[in-house]
């Protein structure tokens, strides 16, 4: 079941908002614009979507989420790009990247892939009109309102600008990624190249 | 212990996969014809959720160090071993030092090989799937793979001897629920058209080519996607994602197969033919 959020109403809220009426049997999944509510076998799809249809988006239960920081080198391969796209300098558009704070919207693509929101609207590019087979491990990039950071190689179409060390998914720990929905981020530069 | 001598076109380590974790960025996985998986291992006496061997169009020969009870479902390859009983639909003794040889099967892809004690190779996440997108679980198995295999069950009870397999269909139509996105199409043209396996199908996506669907132009942004989701890229030509299927996705899912279909449509190999058919509500199984 396909849940579509109103445009002012973040779908973490209502995602929050489903999850306080304690449906057994279901898994609550916050994207973009919308939320999925996978139903176990057995469980009455009507009854949930009536319930779920007069839901109101809450503010996420205010966990003791720490902010995550993330040491930067900004020297990805788009970042001359980006920056003329931003029509500002390199190190402008690392000013503006590192000025912001951003909450995790969601984990897509890939493990660990968090889809970052809250950056500087001047930032706001396009994806490459053709994705690279390989994006490196680590790599940060941009794409529409979003900052993403590759957890693993794979194949992608973002705008690199820089580059982390640190692991962002290891499914031999728990939890395997210190990003989910509603987490806070920032970027620290560590240097650029 | 079970050594493989050779793989074929694509051999994994499957099981029930990691339900749950769609919030991490991680998929389900897990094998893609559920049922025959489920079998082969009621055929040995395992625990249905044990991990088997998923094996694409055949070409798998492997060699067991001490005797073995195995069993094949799905897919029926043809079979070449020294083993007195070998046969799909049953469980049978492969004795040690024996090869088991699985030629290409004439209809169906997928062939699941069950051991009792199943293969116990690590757990990633609570699962021994290989998810062939996210890189998670065991490495796929090639020649040379060692594959480890649990203690047999002295309280397990073989119930089911001999069971009649399904046979794959080289034309099957599968059932779907419109929506969510069937506003990006007409869907009545989905139920219409008739679509053909491409070669370059596999175990995240069924892509199909036929008469391009009309499609809305425009972007949608990521979506939370589901096994058996039909979704139109901008080229008209539907995917029905698979069970390594990405946790979210762009392209607007105009329908989506019921539930009971999907193993079915799981068997489907390049060049099957493929037909929708539209219904309304999910159809209840009592």
């Amino acid at each position: 079941m396909l849940v579509e959020t109103a445009a002012e109403e973040s779908p973490l809220a209502v995602a929050a908002g489903i999850e306080a009426l304690g449906i057994a049997g279901v898994e609550i999944v916050p994207a973009a614009a919308t939320v999925l509510v996978r139903l176990a076998p057995g469980v009455d799809p009507e009854g949930v979507a009536r319930r779920v249809a007069l839901v109101e988006a809450i503010a996420p239960p205010a966990r003791r989420l720490p902010m995550v920081v993330v040491d930067a080198v900004y020297d990805g391969d788009d970042l001359d790009d980006v920056a003329r796209m931003a029509g500002c300098s390199r190190d402008e558009v690392v000013a503006r990247h590192t000025g912001a704070t951003y909450e995790v919207a969601f984990v897509g693509f890939a493990p660990g892939f968090a889809y970052l929101i809250g950056g500087d609207p001047r930032l706001r590019v396009p994806r490459r009109d053709a994705p690279r087979p390989v994006v490196p491990s680590g790599a940060i990039a941009l794409a529409d309102v979003y900052t993403g950071i590759y957890p693993r190689p794979s194949p992608g179409g973002w705008q690199l600008i820089g580059r982390t060390d640190r692991v962002l998914f290891d499914p031999t720990v728990d939890p395997p990624s210190p990003f989910e929905a509603g987490v806070r981020v920032r970027f620290v530069a560590a240097g650029a190249a | 212990m079970i050594e493989i001598l050779a793989a074929g076109p694509g051999v994994t380590v499957q099981d029930a996969g990691r339900p749950g974790l769609a919030r991490w960025g991680i998929g389900a996985s897990g094998a893609a014809d559920r049922a025959s998986y489920r079998l082969a291992n009621r055929l040995v006496a395992n625990p249905e959720q044990t991990a088997a061997l998923e094996i694409t169009l055949g070409g798998l020969t492997l060699i067991t160090a001490r005797p073995a009870i195995i069993a094949l479902t799905g897919a029926r390859c043809p079979l070449r071993s020294h083993a007195p009983l070998a046969g799909s639909g049953v469980a049978f003794v492969l004795p040690a030092q024996t090869e088991l040889a699985l030629g290409r099967p004439e209809r169906g892809l997928r062939t699941y090989l069950a051991v009792h004690g199943g293969f116990t190779v690590a757990e990633v996440l609570g699962s021994r799937s290989t998810d062939t997108l996210a890189g998670l679980g065991p490495a796929p198995v090639t020649p040379g793979t060692r594959l480890p295999i649990g203690p047999a069950d002295p309280a397990a009870v073989v119930a089911t001897d001999l069971v009649g397999l399904p046979e794959p269909e080289r034309e099957i139509t599968v059932r779907v629920l419109p929506g969510p996105r069937d506003d990006w199409t007409d869907v009545a043209l989905l139920d219409a058209a008739e679509f053909v396996v491409c070669p370059d199908s596999d175990r995240i996506g069924l892509r199909l080519d036929g008469v391009p669907l009309p499609r809305r132009s425009g972007e949608l942004a990521p979506e939370p996607m589901v096994r058996g989701a039909v979704q139109l890229p901008p080229d008209g030509r539907p995917i029905v994602l698979g069970p390594d299927h990405p946790v979210t996705g762009g392209y607007p899912v105009v329908a989506v197969v019921v539930d009971d279909d999907l193993d079915a449509l799981a068997q489907c190999r390049p060049g099957d033919r493929v037909r929708f058919r539209l219904v309304r509500g999910v159809p209840s199984r009592w």
